[in-house]
């Protein structure tokens, strides 16, 4: 059942500054909108439990993206299109902009934006993969101020993360000190085209003389939160790929995912995907 | 209730609607330009496909606040720019051409999806076009002919009468 428009309200400060101040006064009665690919939808089957939003959309103050020699800032109401078109994006962080073009179709990467792929939580999201294995952090700024963050430290559970409800996602700040690094990213689903993820990972390694001095693996739907598998980069760390260090990264990886059954797909499934893609990753880098 | 005012099809409008009313029900119901239609109302189809500020977007995911000041093209759109020649936009004359519209409920969605995608490029590969049109879904000509028909409106490099 469709629901009734009416019963809801919506309104769009004119700046940043006044939004935080309306969230300030009252956060408990506004949710943030940006760009609607998921809470429209939620609104079209009547699944919406919040009354009234708050438009960021037209803030342009959220829609940057700022690239020095050292980082690549992007403001969190930067569109999937506007990642895909940044050609510093493409150079220096592949994996970003191979999960933004995974990102739902054309028409949703033009309104759907960074900030509201990474504060909607779903574990299944495309972007955090490739936001934790290059280490991100985050800025959350409210009336009283900011504060920056890893991004591994944001999701606390299930669609729980440590945004307050009087703050909003401001931006995401990611090195540029990749450049040696091999990178992997795969994601599996019902298609190619628009699916979302039954599994995804995004890596990325050093390697000296065919060890790996550095590893990082960013994992979607294998958990309630995306993760980075540590445990998995453990076993692997200063090790050459070999079948034996494969063998041994298989098996780390089974101790810390927990995918479960769901309408897209089964745990059993989800982790035996998963294993197969990390041995593709570790297979690229055996000598 | 909220008035909202922007450009449509060239022509200023300003409806008064709930203000997460979507852009969708007030372009059907407000203003009776019913060509883009409702499919599945999440986003996935493109069935009501339209552009906004020129850029491609989903009308049924657009609040109808958000679209305060802009502009936006629909099916209707299209058709009016070549009315004074009296003859059917180049890109709609191609879907007729190579048959790429049949029951026609996905079709007005592909025509904005194709206007998009040969406004940026303007002789697109087959693979630049199997992308730009993956988030419309046809289910009726097995996707071959309307590719035939993005090709040649793509050979004609016809992308006259572009919204701004």
């Amino acid at each position: 059942m469709r629901s009734n428009v009416a019963d809801f309200t919506l309104i769009a400060p004119p700046t940043l500054n006044a939004t935080l101040e309306i969230l300030a006064c009252d956060s408990s009665l506004y949710t943030p909108i940006a760009g609607g690919t998921e809470l429209m939808v939620a609104l079209s089957a009547n699944r919406l439990a919040q009354k009234n939003f708050l438009s960021i959309k037209h803030l342009t103050e959220l829609r940057f993206i700022d690239a020095t020699p050292d980082a690549i800032t992007i403001g969190s109401g930067t569109t999937f299109t506007d990642i895909r078109r940044h050609a510093v994006i493409a150079t220096d962080l592949p994996l970003l902009n191979q999960a933004a073009s995974w990102t739902g179709s054309i028409a949703n990467q033009n309104r759907g934006t960074l900030g509201g792929n990474i504060v909607n939580a779903s574990p299944a999201a495309d972007s955090p993969p490739a936001l934790l294995a290059y280490d991100a952090t985050v800025t959350l700024v409210s009336a009283t101020g900011t504060r920056t963050i890893p991004y591994r430290d944001f999701h606390l559970g299930y669609k729980k993360t440590v945004l307050r409800p009087d703050e909003l996602l401001y931006s995401i700040k990611i090195k540029r000190n990749f450049g040696g690094y091999i990178t992997y990213t795969r994601k599996v689903g019902t298609r190619n085209a628009q699916a979302i993820s039954k599994v995804a990972l995004a890596c990325l390694a050093l390697l000296d003389n065919g060890v790996v001095r550095d590893i990082r693996i960013g994992a979607a739907s294998l958990h309630e939160t995306p993760i980075r598998c540590t445990a998995t980069e453990q076993s692997i760390l200063n090790q050459p790929s070999t079948p034996s260090t494969i063998a041994a990264a298989r098996a780390a990886l089974a101790t810390e995912v927990r995918p479960i059954d769901d309408i897209r797909s089964t745990a059993k499934y989800r982790a035996a995907v998963a294993a197969s893609l990390l041995e593709e990753f570790l297979r690229t880098l055996s000598g | 209730m909220t008035t909202v005012h922007f450009k449509i099809n060239g022509e200023e409008k300003s409806v008064a609607a709930p203000p997460m009313k979507r852009l969708l029900d007030v372009l059907r119901e407000d203003l009776h330009l019913t060509g883009a239609k409702e499919g599945c109302g999440e986003g996935e189809c493109g069935s009501c496909s339209i552009l906004m500020n020129g850029e491609l977007v989903n009308s049924c995911l657009v609040p109808i606040l958000q679209a305060e000041g802009t502009h936006i093209m629909t099916i209707e759109g299209v058709a009016h720019l070549v009315e004074k020649n009296e003859k059917l936009h180049p890109i709609q004359q191609s879907f007729l051409e190579k048959g790429g519209a049949q029951c026609g409920i996905c079709t007005p969605g592909m025509i904005l999806a194709t206007h998009y995608l040969l406004d940026k490029y303007p002789q697109p590969t087959l693979l630049q076009i199997q992308e730009g049109l993956a988030g419309n879904l046809c289910r009726c000509t097995g996707y071959m002919r309307i590719f035939d028909a993005v090709q040649q409106a793509g050979r004609q490099n016809l992308t006259t009468g572009v919204a701004e």
